[in-house]
């Protein structure tokens, strides 16, 4: 014997009208069968039986309003016990309750750990520079090559694909000489097709490689937006642990030169703010080849955000050395007692800048290079902002729910009692980035943006 | 449609110039009989998700297979091990097809911690490492792409694997479908593209969705081979998949199989199908049932008398009773879970 039950016809449905029914007391009905119509405010739908067996009685009559969910409403007669419909004494959670139907309430976590259970606490140090280790000027982009030269020769699963950077030697340079040495088995030109090729990248991923997906400038990568967060980011997660994706998403990320709205724009909250992701946007040469080299080998999807007017530029590289940087720390630049400047790739420079001109006022600023964004490493800020009392952050995107609003949250949250000044925010103006030089100019952050914000935090 | 259209050499539509397998000739007992207690397997453990939907035991959205059984069965059946599968999200019957356990296929659509994904992915996110099995995709179309890029995996390692890449005649209107054929063919990749067409995406027929609704031509202009498929049958299927995966596995690249199929239920469980009549619905289920079609084989062939179908029905109403039972009472995850698998841990 078996109950008929009310179904629910969407998530949200709670009660119906039994409009019809189309058996009667002595039918017997198949799997399939549709048995009734019900409405509901939304719309009418057929009822299809899932048991076999004879109708024994009707128990809800046709025309009834407002008959509940899980309420039987016939009764079939079956010869088979063991497919009878399972009894609904389910966990109140699941019943159908949509007040009930959240989980047993997890305690809320102060802001500051809400990350913590996922990212072990580990102590993450830049690796010490051997004695007599030869430092070597070396180019943002040479410092690039050399990080997925070395990793792509002790991996042969690590491989690099993307427009133009075989046998073009990369839009940008960053890739010369990878198709001579690797050929082109494992550096990929492919056409254009962002959308298309994050989507291989991933997939091989999943298949336990290590792709490195180059994107011209990550303004292109919008178009591949869907494939970085709901194909790498969260599969992980939704999956239970099993299926793994190492890849690494990389590119110049920001403002060129007068090349308008569409090509210059920073993505660095867009992608900090996903969980699943790590977010990485060195400043010197030596940290994009550190954390290039651990971007590769981590097992997690990386966004790696690089800038185009820093390809150029030299800074020492500490030569033939396995030179990994954690992923997750901070640096503290330059150490300074008065405020606190926040800033990561390209704007790291001007907050140096800044903080050299401030120094010439008798101002003394503590520079902090983000590094990562996410994880970001708010105890390093903590720390400074407890020593200082005073913030200013400093990022090349837009302010709103930006990475300085992020930077400052935590900061407020975890050393409120410490600050003697509201903290200040630097970025670009909120426009898109507009071409004609003087515009563009007043558009994006510069060094006496920072100086004036320091001012105003120091009262000065 | 009629029956047979696909597999009858006259009528057959296909832009390949190869020759076609033969459908039925080489089947055994034993294969016949496990197509079709896989079949009614997912038949069944289909109908018993719509009753547990119906009773708020499944939430959120919930797509059911029924009617499109013989295309995951008949792919399954020639499939080598390593070979991996990638569908969307109508993606339970594949997962039973593979061979995942039935148990904590159910217990995910329930939410339950026995789920395949600890009750973290749901009816539309589930995957199987064992059984080749990469989800389970929520984005329409997504998985072409992942797809292919599991075919560039196996490109890269030589390995003589093909990666089966299913989605529907809704999802072949995606871009990002288009931008994997041309890789594909372009790097010659072992991949078969399964299209599903079960002639609605949600309540949209192909007729008003395609421009060519000959979905087998779709990749005439990458110069991928395509064929049209009687995807009821399941050894039309089979045997057209042995010819697509015999291509990609030899290094000839990408193959496009058009499924003609159909599906009984609504889109999702909370469709009310009004963009089609119950008549439509009804002549399928009646002249075109992919189970009862092979039941009439087995009975033709004699290998399978009514007291050897009812036992595989016991069997297979057994298992099902099993899941849903299992989906009821394993417990929901801990509140910890709510923060694993976020990240896996660098190995340094």
């Amino acid at each position: 014997m078996t109950d008929v039950l009310m179904p629910a016809l969407s998530p949200t449905m709670e009660e119906g009208t039994l409009a019809k029914w189309h058996v009667k007391k002595g039918d017997t009905v198949r799997s399939g069968d549709v048995i009734a119509e019900i409405e509901t405010d939304k719309a009418t739908m057929e009822v299809e039986a899932v048991d076999e067996g004879v109708i024994e009685e009707i128990l809800v009559p046709e025309g009834t309003e407002e008959v509940k969910v899980n309420t039987p409403i016939a009764r079939l007669s079956g010869d088979d016990a063991a497919a009878s419909a399972p009894k609904v004494e389910a966990p109140a959670q699941a019943a159908g309750d949509p007040e009930k139907k959240a989980p047993e309430a997890v305690e809320v976590q102060p802001e500051g750990e809400a990350s913590a259970p996922v990212l072990p606490k580990v102590e993450m140090r830049d690796p010490e520079l051997p004695e007599g280790v030869k430092l070597v000027k070396t180019t943002i982009r040479d410092a690039l090559r050399d990080a997925m030269a070395e990793e792509m020769r002790k991996d042969d699963k690590v491989f690099l694909m993307g427009e133009e950077v075989a046998q073009y030697q990369g839009a940008y340079k960053v890739s010369r000489d990878l198709l001579q040495e690797f050929g082109d088995k494992r550096v990929i030109d492919t056409p254009i097709t962002e959308y298309g090729f994050a989507g291989l990248g991933v997939g091989a991923a999943m298949a336990g490689l290590k792709p490195i997906v180059e994107f011209m400038t990550w303004n292109f990568a919008m178009q591949a937006i869907d494939h970085i967060i709901n194909s790498a980011a969260k599969t992980l997660y939704m999956s239970g642990g099993q299926i793994k994706c190492s890849v690494v998403f990389r590119g110049p990320n920001g403002a060129a030169a007068r090349v308008g709205a569409q090509h210059s724009q920073d993505y660095s909250a867009w992608y900090a703010q996903v969980p699943g992701l790590k977010v990485v946007a060195p400043y010197d040469a030596a940290d994009a080849k550190g954390l290039l080299k651990a971007a590769i080998r981590d097992p997690n999807p990386v966004v790696f955000l690089e800038h185009e007017m820093m390809y150029g530029q030299e800074f020492d590289v500490p030569e033939d050395i396995d030179w990994v940087v954690p992923i997750g720390k901070a640096k503290v630049r330059r150490e300074g007692k008065d405020v606190t400047i926040t800033a990561h790739s390209r704007m790291v420079g001007m907050a140096l800048k800044a903080a050299e001109q401030l120094a010439a006022e008798g101002i003394d600023a503590e520079v902090i290079d983000l590094r990562t964004l996410r994880p970001l490493d708010h105890e390093t800020i903590v720390e400074s902002v407890k020593k200082t009392n005073r913030l200013v952050t400093a990022e090349e995107g837009w302010g709103p729910m930006g990475v300085g609003a992020e930077v400052i949250a935590r900061v407020i949250d975890q050393a409120f009692d410490y600050l003697d000044a509201p903290p200040a925010r630097v970025h670009q103006k909120d426009v898109p980035l507009p071409y004609a030089a003087n515009l563009e100019a007043l558009s994006l952050p510069s060094v006496e943006d920072i100086v004036k914000a320091v001012k105003a935090v120091t009262y000065k | 449609m009629a029956r047979g259209q696909a597999g009858s050499a006259a009528k057959r539509k296909t832009n390949d110039t190869g020759s076609s397998g033969a459908a039925d000739s080489a089947v055994t007992q034993d294969e016949l009989l496990k197509y079709y207690r896989d079949m009614l397997l997912i038949r069944r453990f289909e109908e018993r998700a719509g009753q547990l939907y119906g009773m708020g035991l499944i939430g959120g959205f919930c797509h059911l297979y029924i009617g499109q059984e013989a295309i995951a069965v008949g792919v399954q059946a020639i499939k080598e091990q390593g070979d991996q599968v990638i569908t969307g999200y109508r993606d339970h019957g594949h997962m039973l097809a593979c061979g995942m356990d039935p148990r904590e296929v159910m217990a995910e659509l329930t939410g339950r911690a026995g789920g395949s994904s600890k009750g973290k992915g749901g009816s539309m996110h589930m995957f199987s490492t064992e059984a080749d099995f990469y989800g389970g995709h929520g984005i329409v179309g997504a998985q072409v792409a992942l797809g292919t890029g599991l075919a560039l995996a196996n490109h890269y390692r030589d390995n003589k694997k093909v990666s089966f890449t299913y989605f529907g005649d809704g999802a072949a209107n995606q871009g990002q479908v288009y931008e994997s054929f041309n890789m594909a063919q372009l790097w010659n990749l072992p991949v078969v593209y399964v299209i599903e067409n079960n002639q609605y995406a949600m309540g949209t027929s192909i007729e008003r969705s395609s421009s060519e609704t000959h979905l087998y031509k779709r990749g005439a202009s990458f110069r991928i081979p395509g064929e049209e498929v009687d995807g009821m049958d399941v050894l039309a299927v089979k045997a057209a998949a042995q010819k697509a995966a015999d291509h990609a596995r030899s290094g000839k690249g990408p193959y496009i199989l058009e499924m003609k199929t159909y599906r009984y239920r609504g889109h999702s469980m909370s469709d009310p199908a009004k963009y089609r009549t119950r008549d439509e619905v009804d002549e399928v289920r009646k002249t075109r049932d992919p189970i009862d079609h092979l039941q009439e084989l087995l009975a033709k062939k004699g290998w399978a008398d009514e007291a050897a179908l009812k036992a595989i029905d016991a069997e297979v109403k057994k298992i099902v009773a099993d899941a849903a039972e299992f989906a009821r009472t394993s417990p929901e995850p801990e509140p910890s879970e709510l923060y694993t698998d976020v990240y896996l841990e660098a190995a340094e």
